[in-house]
């Protein structure tokens, strides 16, 4: 069996949710290649050389990928399918797009967002947002998988010395052109791999009283995130919701407040080991799950937690 | 413009599930359904560009047990002008007819109905496999644009904003393209009881899923569905010095 990774990367260093997903495939077994398919991306190439486990290194550079948009991406995934068992990519919205692309060209029914392996064929994802939990075995003949990292460990980023071959990448389709983007600049851990997380939903009640969250967010050096409410309040960007279909966080501690604790964000957090809720309605749902509960005005609450920690 | 909007009957975002106790499913009898919550966005968004004047008509299609008549009627009230029912007694939200499935079937519609968009939700509340827009791109060779946030269609130029996880990403789309809804991208309007008495009269057909010659064996096999492990709530602290002992102490993640 050999199984094959798709690298999500900046074509400067690779992303986290990759580790995961080379965790999730030792556990399936066989040799790990990897895929980084970029523009300028040799740094990246050699990071995924030295990762524990990984035995090869496609490396795909070619100007056209410079930003990974599936049209360019998939044909290359279909191209290398026929040497391996799996492919696997991270369930970002990277690999939530590349992959089902890559999967209809191959006739292929692709295995979405799994957070446990059963036996190379057999695999646990949740459905219903988190509600029931399913066993699916595929019988199809190369497995293509998307992976929640947060299930499974990281890969170590040293200890492996892979070789790095390149790859020339087809023309491309043309099909679609990037324009621009607009990402959130932040010194603080990436949501999805930080040790803590504090987040804010539509009780903090404005884009201004964010910056309370943002203090204890520093104090902790934790990332923040924030409900569904608090996002489509516009008190912050999209990328820091949590929930069913944001991202989906399990740091050590979890602090949620202001938020009531809706099925979906709760889908989006409850792996999470420790959970704190601060709220000033103490038969908020949140409670329910909280290991522990404090109930209070979080504009006293959350200062006071920032000044004595 | 032609838009075609796929759509999917789902168990209502609001209803409390239960796993069946022999572990082969969720239990769906006497249980409210609705359309899934981000195709009544790409429902919304059709509607927007024919009342800006970009689209000429909309085509509403789902695929499902006969009772999912009910789901076009409620997209046609909102404003679409007519549904196609492919109609299957397989099981739509597991172990039945799968995304590939799906794609293929809503592949020989594109063929037949010859759309020049297609919007979409991003995914389904039900199985959240979140693929089937962009296998239905893949198989007809057409661009993606999913998880959208914004959708500008201007001159036959299709630019479409994106929810990426490091922020927003502006794509820019040959035509005719696929597009899958996010949440940000409007809010759907609810149906006034005069539109939904005309929804009635509008044309909705009905096809045989054999007619269209997709295989719907389904190629995962479901082994067993679970409740996931139960999470205990703990307790109420005091205040917040109380808070902070715990944490450190009891806990220790700080």
């Amino acid at each position: 069996m050999s199984i094959l990774i798709l690298a999500e990367h900046d074509n400067k260093t690779i992303k986290s949710a990759t580790l995961n997903t080379i965790g999730a495939a030792s556990q399936i077994g066989g040799d790990i290649h990897v895929l980084v398919a970029g523009a300028n991306c040799d740094a990246v190439a050699q990071e995924a050389a030295q990762i524990a486990g990984v035995t090869k290194v496609i490396k795909a550079d070619a100007a056209s990928l410079e930003h990974p948009i599936a049209e360019n991406i998939a044909p290359i995934l279909v191209d290398l399918a026929s040497n391996y068992s799996h492919i696997l990519a991270p369930a970002t919205t990277f690999g939530k797009n590349i992959l089902p692309r890559a999967a209809a060209l191959l006739d292929t029914q692709q295995i979405s967002d799994i957070i446990a392996v059963e036996s190379a064929d057999t695999f646990k994802r949740p459905v219903y947002a988190g509600n029931a939990i399913a066993t699916v075995k595929s019988s199809d003949a190369i497995k293509l998988i998307t992976v929640r990292g947060t299930t499974f460990d990281a890969a170590a980023t040293s200890g492996g010395s892979a070789s790095v071959e390149d790859y020339s990448a087809p023309e491309t389709t043309g099909l679609t052109t990037f324009v621009k983007a607009e990402l959130s600049v932040s010194e603080r851990p990436e949501l999805t791999a930080a040790k803590i997380v504090v987040s804010g939903g539509r009780g903090v009640g404005s884009e201004e009283n964010f910056a309370i969250i943002e203090k204890l967010a520093d104090k902790l050096g934790a990332a923040i995130g924030a409900s569904r409410a608090a996002v489509d309040a516009g008190y912050v960007p999209n990328d820091y919701q949590v929930g069913q279909t944001g991202k989906i966080v399990a740091p050590d501690l979890y602090i949620a407040i202001g938020i009531s604790g809706a099925i979906q964000h709760l889908a989006g957090m409850k792996g999470s080991k420790t959970i704190v809720a601060i709220n000033k309605d103490e038969d908020a749902p949140i409670f329910a799950i909280a290991d522990y509960g404090l109930v209070a005005d979080l504009f006293d609450a959350v200062p006071e937690l920032t000044d004595k920690l | 413009m032609k838009i075609l909007v796929p759509i999917k009957r789902v168990v209502d975002f609001n209803v409390k599930i239960h796993v069946k106790s022999d572990g082969s499913g969720i239990d769906l009898a006497n249980v409210k359904m609705s359309i899934n919550p981000f195709d009544e966005i790409a429902v919304e968004e059709a509607i927007r560009l024919k009342e800006s004047g970009k689209a000429s008509e909309i085509i509403i299609v789902t695929i499902g047990p006969e009772k999912a008549q009910e789901q076009i009627r409620s997209a046609m009230a909102m404003g679409a002008d007519r549904g196609i029912l492919v109609k299957t007694d397989a099981p739509i939200d597991l172990g039945g007819v799968e995304p590939l499935a799906v794609a293929k079937t809503l592949k020989a519609l594109v063929e037949k109905e010859k759309p020049d968009l297609v919007i979409m939700g991003k995914q389904s509340i039900d199985d959240d496999s979140s693929q089937t827009g962009q296998m239905l791109a893949a198989l007809l060779g057409w661009a993606q644009g999913t998880f959208a946030s914004k959708l500008e269609i201007n001159d036959g130029k299709i630019h479409v904003t994106r929810e990426i996880d490091g922020g927003l990403e502006t794509l820019e789309l040959a035509s005719p393209a696929i597009i899958t809804t996010d949440l940000r991208l409007n809010e759907p309007r609810y149906a006034k009881l005069p539109d939904i008495m005309k929804a009635k009269k509008k044309q909705l057909d009905v096809i045989e899923s054999s007619e269209l010659g997709v295989d719907y064996t389904p190629r995962l096999e479901i082994i067993t569905v679970n409740e996931p492990p139960v999470r205990k709530g703990g307790i109420k602290v005091d205040n917040v010095d109380a808070l902070i002992d715990k944490l450190k102490n009891e806990a220790k993640v700080i």
